[in-house]
């Protein structure tokens, strides 16, 4: 069972009258559980994809099936659904609401969600997601009394707050340094690999995208079959067996 | 989202700049404030505009007797005696829109103190009330007769300014004795000047005693020839103390054989002139009027068929003026209201747009997240209308306190206007509603995408 399944995907942006094709005949699956990082070079049209990936924007063309269900043709409003239940977002700038405790921060997506979960039950869900990052002793901390990595994750558990199955993140080390990174990274790791969320990593570092068991290369607007920085053998197109790239740690 | 989330969404976000949250909600309180402090000082100027213009008689009734006539000739107003003190009485009892009535019996005589004489333009038999009625209880010396003077019927007066300059020449009146028509009155007051009234006569040229003490001691007679008192006054030998002139009020008035064979009713044994009465306000007037009608008809026991033989008047000039400055004032209030609440609006609508454009991150983010458009625009404007309701509430405490402040430290009247704080919570929603819609909407409106980049 495929998770991801994008099939001639392309998005063209109008300039005035000039067509700008930035994903040009994008065909990707992921299957579930798997942690794929999304490498490319500013303008390759990593952006593009992962809004598309992260259903907030439409594919010009192509399909794109998510979980099983047809996402490239919904509504708005449809596809605000499908964010809160299937998708979580981490960013490279957190996207935290100031002066609002990292439990508030956590528990505001399940106020979206359709399924009324009464006041309680979303605090309890929230509690557990830190609990689950390790910032049970941070509860009622507001954004700017944590650290970045802290931030990050208060972001993350927000954004597996509601167990969706795919985790969409946006450079998520690129506020922060190289041991934090690491930390981060490693919490990415571990949710996939104990929780079997499938992770995808926007990123133009090598290193970040080493912990991913998968590279997918994507450069002006194709995704290309082009050598592994790392050395690792560039798993792209439908390579779905996971593989040693010598970034698991 | 429920409601009750949204609602405590709404004040979280307000929480987070309490300031700029403060003086967003600024113009509200302004605004409901002056609304509420207009209306209350405004309400309590209007009742006192209103005051003044009834103190001139605008509530007042008149009821006189009807008018007989024999063969087609009409004799007037007082021509026929229906009124009893008991019809007074009776009125006061029954008629709940009738706040005071008072009986009045009228003559037109000579006055001599001294060497001084005076005919009063006026001259009235009545009782306290007759003062209260005319909002003239306020006497510049001496006090009003009691009501054992009008039992007894003590020859006792009150004297207008006029009347009391022209006798007493500036010196003081209290207890000197006037004679009247042969009869000695005691001075016990000197009523407070009123003025000429709407039509030009002069309502200080007045003499009033106890309505008892001039049926009996001094006209012992009605209307129809109360006029030639003058006469009986200068053709009657002068005689101090004679307390019961000849002319002595007729007990029994004639009635011819059918009316009494129609008509089986105890006898009159006195009838008044008229009947002052006021009514409970300038609305209840023709209430008031309807009651006393059917009261006095069915005292006189008329048949159905049969015409009044009184008749009800009210001062219907006074009370189109009345009533039409009442609604002026309204109006000048709800003007200045509209005025403030929009000015008040607007400067929400100004801040939540650019409460939008600073939180355009939020936005963007609440949408990935899942928030759908309508969500957004329902917490927006879920927080432009929390933001206008609580400055409508502080509004309507400021409102009242600087009327109160009014009231205590200016002394002028006001008035609790409950109207004016349900109008001032029920607009400040509306105002949040309507000025916190464009931009509710165009936060809504944001690209996810667009928002989420947005520096």
């Amino acid at each position: 069972m495929e998770l991801i399944e994008l099939n001639d995907i392309c998005k063209t942006y109008h300039m005035g009258d000039i067509k700008v094709p930035v994903l040009k005949n994008v065909s990707l699956t992921v299957a579930h559980g798997e942690m794929v990082a999304l490498m490319g070079a500013s303008g390759s049209g990593k952006s593009t994809l992962m809004n598309i990936l992260g259903c907030l924007d439409r594919p010009t063309s192509g399909k794109y099936r998510l979980d099983g269900e047809e996402v490239s043709q919904l509504t708005p409003v449809q596809r605000a659904m499908i964010r809160n239940r299937k998708i979580g977002f981490v960013f490279q700038n957190f996207n935290l609401l100031a002066r609002t405790s990292a439990l508030e921060n956590v528990a505001m997506p399940l106020s979206y969600t359709a399924g009324h979960l009464s006041d309680r039950e979303a605090r309890r869900r929230a509690r557990e997601m830190l609990c689950r990052v390790g910032l049970e002793d941070r509860l009622d901390h507001e954004p700017s009394q944590l650290s970045g990595g802290q931030q990050q994750r208060v972001a993350i558990a927000r954004a597996l707050v509601n167990r969706p199955p795919l985790l969409l993140a946006d450079e998520p080390t690129g506020n922060l340094d190289s041991r934090t990174s690491v930390d981060v990274l490693r919490m990415f790791q571990q949710l996939n690999e104990e929780d079997g969320i499938t992770i995808i990593l926007v990123t133009h570092d090598a290193n970040v995208a080493q912990h991913a068991r998968r590279i997918i290369h994507i450069h002006d607007g194709a995704i290309s079959n082009g050598v592994c920085p790392t050395g690792s053998e560039p798993r792209t197109g439908w390579a779905t067996e996971t593989a040693d790239t010598g970034a698991h740690i | 989202m429920k409601a009750h989330r949204t609602i405590r969404t709404a004040l979280r976000a307000l929480r987070r700049n309490p300031m700029r949250a403060f003086l967003t909600t600024l113009g509200i309180v302004i605004g409901v404030g002056a609304v509420i402090a207009m209306m209350e000082i405004g309400a309590g100027s209007s009742q006192a505009i209103q005051k003044g213009i009834s103190s001139m008689g605008a509530n007042v009734l008149l009821i006189v007797p009807g008018t007989a006539s024999t063969g087609g000739v009409s004799y007037g107003t007082g021509s026929v005696t229906t009124l009893t003190p008991q019809d007074c009485e009776a009125i006061l009892k029954y008629c709940p829109a009738v706040r005071n009535a008072a009986p009045v019996v009228r003559a037109r005589t000579q006055v001599v103190y001294g060497n001084r004489n005076w005919v009063p333009n006026s001259m009235s038999g009545t009782t306290r009330e007759f003062l209260e009625i005319r909002q003239w209880t306020r006497l510049a010396e001496g006090h009003v007769f009691t009501e054992r003077d009008i039992l007894n019927a003590n020859r006792v007066c009150l004297l207008g300014q006029t009347v009391a300059r022209e006798l007493f020449q500036g010196r003081s009146a209290i207890g000197k004795e006037i004679r009247v028509k042969n009869v000695t009155f005691r001075v016990v007051g000197v009523l407070s000047s009123k003025g000429a009234n709407m039509v030009g006569m002069d309502q200080d040229d007045i003499l009033l005693a106890p309505w008892t003490t001039i049926k009996y001691r001094v006209t012992g007679s009605t209307l129809e020839t109360s006029n030639q008192s003058a006469i009986s006054s200068a053709s009657s030998v002068n005689t101090l103390s004679n307390l019961y002139p000849g002319d002595q009020p007729s007990l029994y008035p004639e009635r011819s054989e059918v009316q009494a064979a129609n008509n089986p009713m105890p006898v009159r044994f006195t009838n008044i002139d008229q009947i002052l009465a006021t009514a409970k306000s300038s609305e209840a007037i023709p209430t008031a009027i309807q009651q006393i009608t059917e009261l006095l008809r069915r005292r006189h026991h008329l048949r159905p068929d049969e015409d009044n033989d009184f008749d009800v008047r009210d001062m219907t000039e006074m009370t189109k003026t009345l009533s039409a400055t009442t609604t002026l004032m309204t109006n000048l209030l709800l003007a200045v209201a509209t005025i403030s609440l929009i000015v008040g609006g607007v400067g929400i609508m100004n801040i939540m747009l650019v409460s939008v454009t600073e939180r355009t991150r939020e936005i963007g983010l609440r949408m990935a997240v899942g928030a759908r458009p309508q969500d957004i625009l329902r917490q927006f404007l879920v927080e432009a209308v929390v933001l206008c309701l609580l400055g409508g509430a502080i509004g309507i405490l400021v409102g009242r306190g600087s009327s109160t402040l009014v009231r205590l430290l200016l002394r002028w009247p006001t008035e609790l206007s409950i109207g004016a704080i349900t109008a001032a919570v029920v607009v400040s929603a509306g105002v949040g509603i309507i000025f916190g819609y464009y931009p509710a909407w165009k936060a809504s409106r944001l690209d996810p995408i667009d928002a989420l980049r947005y520096e």
